[in-house]
């Protein structure tokens, strides 16, 4: 390398169509005539739409407005409606003067779920933190202790309400799913077929058919004079539905782990639970958590199917605010800020995963 | 020595301790066992009585009696027919027949939309791949049942109402009322033509399974497009001729008020197909590029060194193999499809979910109706997944 390097005292320049700009534009779009023709076509697509969409999203869209009317005259979106709107579809029919309660307590879940994102803190402090954040978050939602309003849970609703399901629902359902998925590798066959029930039964069926039950079904499961109301009902299914999800996910880290691991704690003379807590447990979770975290994404997708049984999440909270008659034509606008908040969460939560992915994998090689 | 040994020490019970019979492994497994189905069992025997309890203070009938009578609902679309006066068993079947279909159908388009936008994301030009991957990560991030909502006000709002409808293709009518579409019309002609495609069909089919046997035998490279297409193309056109063109179209028309004639859809079945197959497209992309990224560089690089041209080695070397990456997780795609299609209620759909809330509704019995549709949903869940695990073990690797 040295010599030639030497013998080549002025090197050329690289020719002008395989490097810059103009060689970028070659090998990645006009390489072959198939691409260039895949290129043109679809930057005339983009050219057709991008341009009038730019134009009603942000150019010729109304931003404030006294009244409909404004919205109506111009020819752009109405994010007036938003601004109009935005405390009914955030917050549901929380009581107005009270909600900074639930925005408080929502900052305290994603405080909460950021904490829990720093590897440092994947030890019992984790538990605090959730115990913590979840506390905050039903104090300050439901209220009756230091001097807040007591306010019924019929009344939560929008964002927090669809944090809640999430969160509640990941939390409930993790300890129940790490028993499910011991259970199904049990050598115990009752226990086995008891847990393969249970797994197979709810991942057979839609998670609606599980809200169904839960709103028409509890209610008679109940003993006479007792009623649960409506939230915990939803809670309580979405909790059986991702108990036998993330139990699947956990098996998958259980399976991946090698014989030898069991064998060893064997010659250690552990039992079974010192077994599985000490050494099984902390390997196969770590294994699992990329996708127990879509499982989360997943999940906190789902939640949105409360409005079908008349909780008022994110998604029935936009429905009213668009029963309006006022302001009812602009449901484009309505539904894209909700699908912005959704995706928000959801595409920063699935870049986590990603990044996990990465990151454990790499650890463990070394 | 062993003498020695047993001089020595006195005879003592047997060399190991003995273990207490409650550290015994097989007596704690069965306590265990007896422990956890026992408290299983209680907890279901007190649900049970609170479940009677509570039926007979309402006087709620039970039993599945009520499958029997006539349920007197209508139901909007149905592909058997259906009256008002019709039984609920019927009802619920027309519900189960309207869930599969939508399902069949989101099934195939959102593999085929999948599949192009799984391998566009692989793409080697830079705008398509980013397209594609834009695709990906917006519709998988958004709720489905948003964005159901969301194409059941684009389809019912902003689409033109029937007088002004849109006509994409010539024959298909898309408006505020849904999508009508040219349908070919019966004709007894039509049976021989059909006879004769399917001897076609059987014919290439030999000639497909000659022309390998011959491969395996002489290493000539199989003969395949053209006679396929001669073999199923010329008799039937011939025959179509013969027979005096026998295929005519009922075309939707306008009279007066309205389209008529032709197939239809309605704006809520467009819109719960639309967007189950545009939401599980998504996932199917990504599962299609992580098995085709699954197969490794290696397979492609000894397949260029013999001399295979690029769309040989995908089609021969570098698809078979990814199909056994792609199998398992695309089938519980569908299996989701096939559950999230349950959120036609939510848009007025009359799948299984929506009739069973409406019988629900009606008769009051509630543990018989959501039985019926979890046992519709889990018989169809285990039969997929029964279908695609005998697929999945066909193609799997033989190893040795």
């Amino acid at each position: 390398m040295a010599s030639t390097a030497k013998t080549t005292s002025t090197s050329r320049p690289p020719p002008v169509m395989s490097v810059g700009v103009l060689g970028w534009l070659r090998t990645n779009l006009f390489n072959g005539w198939w691409n260039s023709l895949l290129t043109v076509l679809f930057l005339a697509l983009l050219a057709w739409i991008v341009p009038p969409a730019l134009d009603w999203l942000i150019f010729n869209a109304v931003f404030t407005a006294e009244s409909s009317d404004e919205c109506r005259a111009a020819t752009g979106a109405c994010w007036a409606f938003v601004e109009v709107k935005y405390r009914l579809i955030l917050f549901g029919r929380y009581p107005f003067d009270e909600q900074w309660r639930p925005l408080v307590g929502m900052i305290a879940l994603i405080v909460m779920a950021l904490a829990s994102c720093d590897r440092r803190n994947w030890n019992r402090r984790l538990l605090a933190i959730w115990a913590v954040g979840l506390s905050v978050f039903f104090v300050l939602m439901g209220g009756g202790v230091f001097g807040l309003t007591p306010v019924r849970t019929n009344l939560w609703g929008g964002l927090p309400l669809t944090l809640m399901l999430a969160f509640i629902g990941i939390a409930v359902a993790f300890p129940i799913s790490i028993l499910l998925a011991l259970g199904r590798r049990s050598n115990l066959p009752l226990i086995r077929a008891l847990c393969i029930g249970y797994i197979e039964l709810i991942r057979g069926v839609p998670l609606i058919s599980l809200l169904f039950m839960a709103s028409f079904m509890l209610p008679l499961f109940m003993p006479t004079g007792v009623s649960i109301d409506a939230v915990l009902r939803a809670q309580v299914a979405i909790i059986i539905f991702a108990a036998a999800y993330l139990a699947e996910v956990i098996r998958g880290g259980l399976q991946s782990l090698p014989r030898g691991q069991y064998e060893a704690a064997d010659a250690l003379g552990l039992g079974y639970w010192k077994t599985q807590w000490l050494i099984i447990l902390p390997q196969a979770l770590k294994i699992a958590i990329p996708p127990i975290v879509n499982t989360f994404i997943g999940l906190f997708k789902d939640t949105s199917l409360v409005a079908i049984v008349s909780l008022t999440d994110l998604v029935l909270a936009t429905r009213q605010a668009l029963g309006d008659p006022e302001w009812r034509q602009f449901f484009i606008e309505a539904y894209m800020f909700i699908m912005f908040i959704y995706w928000i969460f959801c595409y920063f939560m699935s870049k986590y995963s990603q990044y996990l992915e990465r990151v454990l994998s790499t650890t463990r090689r070394a | 020595m062993a003498q020695q040994i047993t001089q020595r020490s006195k005879p003592t019970k047997a060399p190991t301790a003995p273990v207490a019979w409650w550290r015994n492994p097989t007596v704690r497994g069965i306590l265990a066992q007896v422990l956890v189905l026992g408290v299983v069992a209680l907890a279901i025997a007190y649900l049970v009585d609170n479940t009677l309890t509570n039926l007979e203070e309402r006087r709620i009938r039970t039993g599945f009696g009520f499958l029997e009578q006539e349920a007197g609902f209508a139901i909007g679309e149905s592909v058997i027919p259906f009256a008002p006066s019709d039984s609920y068993a019927r009802a619920f079947l027309v519900g189960v027949l309207n869930t599969l279909k939508v399902s069949l159908i989101g099934i195939v388009l959102a593999t085929i939309l999948g599949v192009l936008i799984g391998i566009a994301r692989l793409s080697s030009n830079w705008l398509v791949a980013k397209l594609a991957s834009a695709y990906v990560e917006l519709t998988r991030n958004i709720p489905l049942l948003l964005q159901l909502f969301f194409w059941y006000a684009v389809i019912t709002v902003l689409l033109p109402p029937v007088r002004q409808a849109l006509e994409p293709l010539p024959g298909f009518v898309l408006s505020k009322s849904g999508l009508q579409f040219p349908v070919p019309i019966y004709d007894p002609a039509q049976i021989p033509l059909l006879i004769v495609l399917g001897l076609s069909l059987m014919a290439s089919v030999f000639h497909v399974r000659r022309e390998k046997r011959k491969q395996l035998t002489t290493g000539r490279e199989p003969r395949l497009a053209l006679p396929i297409l001669g073999i199923m193309l010329v008799p039937v056109t011939v025959l179509f001729f013969i027979l005096g063109t026998p295929l005519a179209f009922d075309v939707p028309e306008f009279r007066t008020f309205n389209y008529r004639g032709g197939g239809s859809v309605t704006p809520e079945f467009l819109a719960l197909l639309l967007g189950l197959s545009i939401y599980t497209a998504g996932f199917i992309a990504e599962i299609v590029r992580s098995g085709i990224l699954g197969v490794p560089w290696g397979q492609s690089e000894a397949s260029a060194a013999l001399g295979f041209r690029r769309g040989l080695q995908l089609r021969l070397i570098i698809l078979p193999q990814a199909l056994r990456i792609i199998v398992p997780p695309t089938t519980s795609q569908y299996l989701n499809l096939t559950k999230n299609s349950s959120l036609a209620v939510a848009i007025g759909y009359p799948d299984l979910v929506s009739i069973t809330n409406t019988s629900l509704n009606q008769t009051g019995q509630a543990i018989e109706c959501i039985a019926i549709m979890m046992a519709i949903y889990l018989s169809i869940s285990l039969m997929i997944s029964a279908y695609m695990n005998w697929y999945n073990k066909r193609i799997a690797l033989v190893e040795r």
